[in-house]
């Protein structure tokens, strides 16, 4: 695929994948080139010596970033990723290797100093133990603070707020209280790979009967005989009444001409006002 | 932790021990919420443990939460000094990932502005460093010309520190052509007449000498283990510039210098900083004669929202928007590490995607993470007072240490 975007670009992927695994040998477990990324998982016992060799014998100079990624449905859930930058070749690559809780990856501060707080915030965030870090303390989170923050199954809300109290003039911790549940939109097209059932298609796909109901006959049907044809014709509305009914339209003209009887009956109502 | 250093002549036999304090988290030199608790011997800084995170709101998980282009705005909020840098980062990283071209004009633009950004962070850092060693005045002259960047940020975006203004394909709106002009005007006027009048009373000024020359001298060896990048590496005579070694938009096609220093101490990384400021003027001049005219942003409706005279006339461009403005859009599987040189160093952006509209992993590489980790070595041996100088140097700023 040619490469259309605009983003930094560094000395040439060719060849690279070749030479690297071939010196990482048996400590290799795969090597992949993705949008323009070299990325290598290691065996986990290894990534000290994998990182050593790298830095000594392949010029990767830097250690520029660590970063933990949790997938939970993987049997080790973590992965952790080390960006190399080499400044005299001009290239990068990711090393990656997988962990689990209770499975420490060899600490990298021997071969780079960097890595000390790099690996806290890792292990701080997700759990993962670094053996022989030594100063693993938590750098990102709260004093005291309990759980790993960016595993996936930790909620965004996290379970402890924390206010300043009038009463006890301090900070107090509390479980945190929303006043609105947390509002997780899911924007997947239901046409696009939804893996949830829209209201109203659970009807879609009933299961089969093994006896289908059937009608033989009209009488079984339920149905009663039918009505007399001419009544579903349709009526018209009825035609406006030709009858005067004697009263005047509310907003009717003033008449033209004297009309006695009328008179009467409104002096009737002019007498019924004053008794 | 403390211990018994020596019998003195002048305590009569009394213990003089090591005494630890407190710097930070709410101290004016600290550039932010940094707790440091120190060791020192006297006056003698014998050890120093940066605590950080005091700043930590959980950016990175929040933006997991959050469709790509709503998790924008939370890169301004991370180095609130040199926002754009940030978003720079972020949006090369998508574009990786779609493997998405961004028009001519809307290069030239992030290149323009980003350097603006850079001249903006470092007034401010350039600034707050002279006042932490204990001059006022070029402070008060470096925050005019800040005052007039963050003037050309809110002409061009609306807003003067949280921009939101580079978008996944482009830029958000084109600028005027009046604002072009001005800043032109500005970098052939005000900028070079306030900033060299400034920096005249520094640079070569006996206190400000004494107070950084051989502080915190760190070798190109230990800067390369430590994970220095920017000003810090630079002035470690490594010529390292991520505008130059990995060009990103249109680096490439500007021709400037990259200042490097000899001794790799404090005042060789002030003297970079003022360096970049004027090779900054210089990239902005250029990106201002060679800006070509054109869309400011991709043409892919898929990603980039439709002009809003479009949707008055097109349904497809309302169902675009709305489209994308509700569900996103959504980025192929994979994942990319895009770093760019932000006025402090190395600002990288890990994204992992699996293919939907949200990013599964945003992994956020601070600058000062790796510098303020190399304090305590740093600061060995030097004086109580030379911690705000080498404060001052790193040019930390916390809501992108901490995230």
């Amino acid at each position: 695929m040619p490469v259309l975007h605009s983003a930094p670009k560094f000395a040439s992927n060719e060849g690279v994948i070749e030479a690297l695994s071939a010196a990482l040998g048996s400590m290799l477990v795969s090597a992949k080139e993705e949008h323009g990324e070299v990325v290598f998982t290691v065996a986990r016992d290894q990534i000290e010596n994998a990182l050593r060799l790298l830095r000594d014998e392949h010029e990767y100079q830097q250690l520029m970033e660590m970063a933990g990624v949790d997938y939970p449905s993987r049997a080790e859930r973590f992965e952790v990723v080390y960006m190399l930058l080499s400044v005299t070749k001009n290239h990068r690559v990711m090393v990656k290797v997988s962990a689990a809780e209770n499975t420490p990856v060899p600490t990298v501060t021997t071969v780079w100093p960097v890595a000390g707080w790099l690996e806290r915030e890792v292990f701080d965030m997700y759990g993962v133990i670094f053996a022989g870090n030594p100063d693993l303390r938590r750098i990102l989170t709260d004093y005291g603070f309990e759980g790993h923050p960016q595993r996936k199954d930790f909620p965004l809300t996290g379970y402890v707020e924390l206010r300043y109290s009038e009463e006890d003039k301090r900070v107090v911790y509390e479980p945190v209280k929303l006043a609105q549940d947390f509002r997780s939109f899911d924007f997947m097209s239901p046409w696009e790979g939804a893996d949830y059932v829209l209201p109203g298609d659970e009807k879609a796909d009933t299961p089969p009967v093994e006896e289908p109901k059937t009608t033989e006959k009209k009488g079984v049907s339920g149905a009663g005989e039918p009505t007399n044809s001419e009544a579903a014709k349709k009526v018209s509305p009825p035609a406006p009444a030709t009858k005067d009914s004697g009263k005047p339209e509310k907003d009717a003209p003033a008449h033209t001409d004297s009309r006695p009887h009328e008179e009467d009956e409104d002096g009737d109502d002019g007498k019924g006002d004053k008794s | 932790m403390s211990m018994q250093l020596e019998q003195s002549p002048t305590t009569e036999g009394d213990v003089v021990t090591n005494y630890t304090i407190n710097f930070g988290p709410q101290h004016p030199a600290a550039h932010g919420v940094l707790r440091m608790v120190m060791e020192l011997d006297g006056e003698v800084i014998e050890r120093i443990d940066p605590h950080v995170g005091l700043l930590h709101r959980g950016t990175e998980k929040l933006i997991e939460y959050k469709t790509y282009l709503q998790a924008l705005p939370y890169f301004d909020r991370l180095d609130y000094c040199s926002p754009l840098a940030m978003e720079h980062s972020y949006v090369l990283a998508i574009e990786k990932l779609l493997n998405l071209p961004v028009p001519p004009r809307a290069q030239y633009l992030r290149v323009l502005f980003a350097e603006l950004t850079r001249i903006c962070n470092h007034m401010l850092n350039l600034g707050s460093h002279v006042m932490d060693v204990g001059a006022m005045t070029p402070n008060l002259w470096l925050f005019e010309i800040r005052e007039d960047c963050l003037n050309f940020f809110e002409r061009a975006s609306g807003a003067r520190m949280h921009m939101a203004w580079y978008r996944p394909g482009g830029v958000h709106q084109d600028v005027p052509l009046k604002l072009l002009t001005d800043i032109a005007d500005w970098l052939d006027t005000r900028l070079p007449r306030l900033f060299e009048d400034a920096m005249s009373l520094v640079v070569d000024n006996r206190i400000f000498k004494q107070r950084n020359v051989d502080i915190a001298v760190v070798s190109k060896e230990d800067a390369l283990a430590w994970g220095f990048s920017g000003p810090m590496i630079r002035a470690a005579g490594i010529p390292w510039d991520l505008r130059k070694s990995q060009p990103y938009d249109v680096y490439d096609r500007m021709d400037f210098e990259i200042p490097v220093g000899t001794n790799s101490d404090c005042y060789d990384r002030f003297v970079v900083r003022v360096e970049e400021v004027r090779q900054s003027a210089k990239i902005m001049k250029q990106c201002l004669a060679e800006m070509p005219e054109g869309p400011i942003a991709s043409s892919d409706r898929k990603v980039v929202p439709p002009m809003r005279g479009q949707m008055k006339s097109s349904m497809e461009a309302l169902i675009h928007h709305f489209k994308l403005y509700t569900e996103g859009f959504h980025v192929p599987e994979g994942e990319v590490y895009v770093a760019t040189e932000s006025p402090k160093g190395e600002f990288g952006v890990y994204l992992v995607s699996d293919g939907s509209n949200r990013p599964y992993r945003c992994k956020i590489r601070p600058t000062a993470f790796s510098h303020l980790q190399a304090m305590d070595f740093m600061s060995k041996g030097h004086m109580l007072p030379d911690a705000t100088a080498i404060l001052g140097a790193i040019d930390v700023v916390f809501g992108e240490c901490d995230r």
